[in-house]
C-alpha cells in the first residue's frame, strides 16, 4: 500500500486529478448543506450574469446556477459510481465464470458479451431510458448495461492467464469449492486492471449521464449538469455562460477521474511503464 | 489467393446472419418490456389513434396470441424489411430512416476521415519528438478532448465561430430556399458541415493520437528500424516510410470498430447543430416518445455496426497480407 502511494505520488497529473476529485466529492457531499439554495427555486432576476448578486449567475427562469452546479455534482457522481459498481459486478461475474470454466460456457458467455458490445452504446442507453421512463434508477441501469461488456472481456482475459498457475492447481487439488477459487483466490490477483478500468469507467459514466440529461432524459426531479446545458442552449446567443458553466464542471470532473485512473494504472502496474 | 479471400468473406457474412437475427429478437424483447402493451407503444402517445384503430392493431399483431407466435409475426415483418409505422411522422419507419441516412453518413464519414488523418499526424509528431514540449502539448490536448462532453464543445464552437466571429453557419445542412444545385449546393453543405464534423471528430482525434503515438513507439523499438537508421536514412524518412506504415494498422482497425460509438456521438452532435440525420431523428423520437421509431433506429444502427465490422475485417486482411484469411 505504501509502495503504491509512493508511486502514485510521483505523478503530478495524478495528484492534481486526485485533488480536483476530492473537491468535487466535498461539493457533492456537503455542498447542499453549506449553500442553502434550492436549485429549482426562482431565486432572482432571470439572465443575471455571473459574479454579480449570484456567484455564477441565474438561468432563463431565474434559478441560481451555483446551486444547480452543486446539486449536479451529487447526481453526476452518484450515477457514475453506482452505474460503475453495477457494471463491474456484472462484468466481473460473467468474465470470471467464462475465463475459469472455458469450453462451451466461455463460448456462450462471450457471444452474449460481443452481442452487447455490437449494439451502439449511447443509442442503446437512450432507448432503455426512454422505454423505462427517465429516473435515477433507469439511468443507472442503462449506463451499467452498456458498460459491463468491456469489464467481462478484461476479467476473462485475466482469468485465462491465471487459470493454470500453480496456486490455482493447488487449490483445486485441495478440493476447494469453485466459487472460493474464483472469488477468493483468482479475483484478488486480477484486481489491479479491474480497479483501473473501473476508475476510467466512472468518467465515461459521468459523460454518458450528462449526454442523456442533455437530451432531456435525466431524472425530472433532480438537477443535473447535462439538463442545465440542455435547458439553456436555446438562449446561447444572449447568455452563453449558462451553458458554459455546467460544461466546465463536467470537464473538470471527467478530467480528474481520467487523471486518477491513469495514475492508478501506473502505480498498480509498475512494469508497464511507458517509454 | 482471391479464392480463399472470397471464401473468407462468405464465411464472415454467414456469421453475420445469426447476430442480426438475435438483434431482431432483442428488439422484440425491448418492445415488450416497455410499459403498456405493444399496441400502445406502436401507436405512440400521440393520441391520434382511435380505439377502433387500436383494436385493429392488437388483432394485426396477434397480441391475444402466445408470445412465441407474436415473435414469429415480428420476425417475418422485420425480415421483409418492414420496421413498422411512425405515427408521429405518419410515415413508415424504414422510409424515415433511409431518408435521414445520407446526412449522417456524410457527417460520420467526414468526422472519421478527419480524425484518422489528424490523429495519425499528431501521433507521429508526438512519437517523433517523444518527451519534448511537442509531446507534452499533444498529450494535454488529448487529455482535454477526452474529458469534454461532445455536445458542450459543439455549443462552445457555436458561440465562438457562429455568434462571436460570425464565420460559419451553426444550424442545419444547407441554406433553406436558395434553390441552388450542383457545386453551389455542395459548397453550402460543406460550410454547414465544418462545425458539426469538427465537433464529432475531436474525441476521436485525441483517441487516434494516443493510439498512433503508442504504436509508433512500439514499432520504433523493432530491429528493422535500427537497420534503416544504420544504413544512414534520416529520422524523418524512417518515421514516414518505415514506422508509420506498420503503426497505421491499429488505427485503421480502431476506426472500423468504433462506428457504433461514432453513431452515438452523432445523436448529440446532430441535436446541437440541427443536422437532419439519424441522430436528430433519434432525438425527435425521444422528444415525441415515439418508441417504435426509436427501436427501429436501434435495430438499424446495430445492423450498420455489424456490417461496418465485417468491412473492417475484410479491409484488414487486404491491408495486412500476413493475417490468415483461412
Amino acid at each position: 500500500m505504501r509502495a503504491f502511494w509512493t508511486r502514485f505520488r510521483r505523478r503530478p497529473p495524478a495528484l492534481f486529478g486526485l485533488s480536483v476529485l476530492v473537491l468535487v466529492l466535498l461539493v457533492a457531499v456537503v455542498g447542499p448543506t453549506l449553500y442553502r439554495q434550492d436549485p429549482w427555486d426562482l431565486a432572482g432576476r432571470p439572465f443575471s450574469p455571473p459574479f454579480g448578486q449570484f456567484p455564477l449567475g441565474t438561468d432563463t427562469l431565474g434559478r441560481d446556477l451555483a446551486a444547480g452546479v452543486i446539486h449536479g455534482a451529487r447526481v453526476s457522481l452518484l450515477v457514475g459510481l453506482v452505474a460503475t459498481a453495477m457494471a463491474l459486478s456484472l462484468g466481473t461475474l460473467i468474465g470470471a465464470v467464462a475465463g475459469y470454466r472455458g469450453g462451451w460456457v466461455d463460448d456462450a458467455l462471450m457471444r452474449v458479451t460481443e452481442f452487447f458490445q455490437t449494439i451502439p452504446s449511447f443509442i442503446f442507453a437512450v432507448v432503455l431510458v426512454a422505454i423505462f421512463q427517465p429516473s435515477l434508477r433507469s439511468i443507472v441501469v442503462a449506463i451499467a448495461m452498456v458498460s459491463w461488456p468491456a469489464v467481462a472481456r478484461l476479467v476473462r482475459g485475466e482469468f485465462i492467464a491465471l487459470r493454470h498457475r500453480e496456486f490455482v492447481l493447488a487449490c483445486e487439488a485441495l478440493g476447494m469449492a469453485e466459487r472460493a477459487i474464483i472469488f477468493r483466490q483468482i479475483l484478488p490477483n486480477a484486481a489491479g486492471p479491474v480497479i483501473v478500468t473501473g476508475s476510467l469507467m466512472v468518467a465515461t459514466a459521468v459523460l454518458l449521464e450528462s449526454g442523456l440529461s442533455f437530451l432531456g432524459l435525466g431524472d425530472p426531479n433532480l438537477m443535473s449538469w447535462g439538463f442545465m446545458i440542455g435547458s439553456s442552449r436555446s438562449v446561447l446567443r444572449q447568455a452563453w455562460w449558462m451553458s458554459a458553466v455546467p460544461g466546465v464542471a463536467i470537464l473538470l470532473t471527467v478530467l480528474a477521474l481520467n487523471l486518477v485512473g491513469e495514475g492508478l494504472n501506473d502505480a498498480l502496474n509498475p512494469r508497464l511503464q511507458r517509454r | 489467393m482471391t479464392g480463399s479471400r472470397l471464401r473468407y468473406a462468405g464465411r464472415r457474412l454467414a456469421q453475420v446472419v445469426p447476430v442480426v437475427l438475435a438483434m431482431v429478437v432483442f428488439n422484440f424483447a425491448l418492445l415488450h418490456l416497455a410499459p403498456g402493451d405493444a399496441a400502445d407503444v406502436l401507436a405512440g402517445e400521440s393520441g391520434s389513434a382511435t380505439p377502433e384503430f387500436m383494436a385493429q392493431l392488437r388483432a394485426e399483431f396477434g397480441l391475444d396470441r402466445p408470445l412465441l407466435v407474436q415473435l414469429g409475426f415480428y420476425l417475418r415483418q422485420v425480415l421483409s424489411l418492414d420496421l413498422g409505422f411512425s405515427f408521429r411522422h405518419q410515415l413508415p419507419v424504414l422510409d424515415l430512416i433511409l431518408s435521414r441516412l445520407p446526412a449522417t453518413l456524410v457527417l460520420m464519414g467526414t468526422a472519421i476521415a478527419v480524425a484518422v488523418t489528424l490523429g495519425s499526424l499528431l501521433g507521429v509528431l508526438a512519437a517523433r519528438y517523444v518527451n519534448t514540449w511537442v509531446d507534452g502539448v499533444v498529450s494535454v490536448f488529448a487529455l482535454l478532448s477526452y474529458a469534454t462532453p461532445i455536445f458542450w464543445i459543439g455549443l462552445m464552437l457555436i458561440v465562438l465561430f457562429g455568434i462571436h466571429l460570425g464565420w460559419l453557419p451553426t444550424h442545419g445542412m444547407a441554406l433553406a430556399g436558395t434553390g441552388v444545385a450542383g457545386l453551389g449546393y455542395a459548397l453550402d453543405v460543406g460550410r454547414h458541415l465544418i462545425l458539426p464534423a469538427a465537433t464529432l471528430a475531436l474525441f476521436y482525434v485525441a483517441l487516434y493520437t494516443r493510439l498512433m503515438r503508442a504504436a509508433m513507439l512500439e514499432v520504433y523499438t523493432l530491429d528493422y528500424v535500427q537497420s534503416a537508421r544504420a544504413k544512414g536514412l534520416g529520422e524523418g524518412r524512417v518515421a514516414l516510410k518505415h514506422v508509420l506504415r506498420n503503426a497505421l494498422l491499429p488505427v485503421v482497425t480502431m476506426a472500423g470498430v468504433q462506428v457504433g460509438h461514432v453513431l452515438g456521438g452523432s445523436v448529440l452532435v446532430e441535436t446541437v447543430f440541427g443536422w437532419p440525420g439519424l441522430g436528430r431523428l433519434a432525438f425527435e423520437s425521444v422528444f415525441a416518445r415515439d418508441v417504435n421509431l426509436l427501436l427501429g433506429l436501434l435495430l438499424f444502427s446495430s445492423v450498420l455496426v455489424v456490417l461496418a465490422n465485417l468491412a473492417t475485417d475484410l479491409l484488414y486482411s487486404v491491408l495486412d497480407p500476413r493475417i490468415a484469411v483461412r
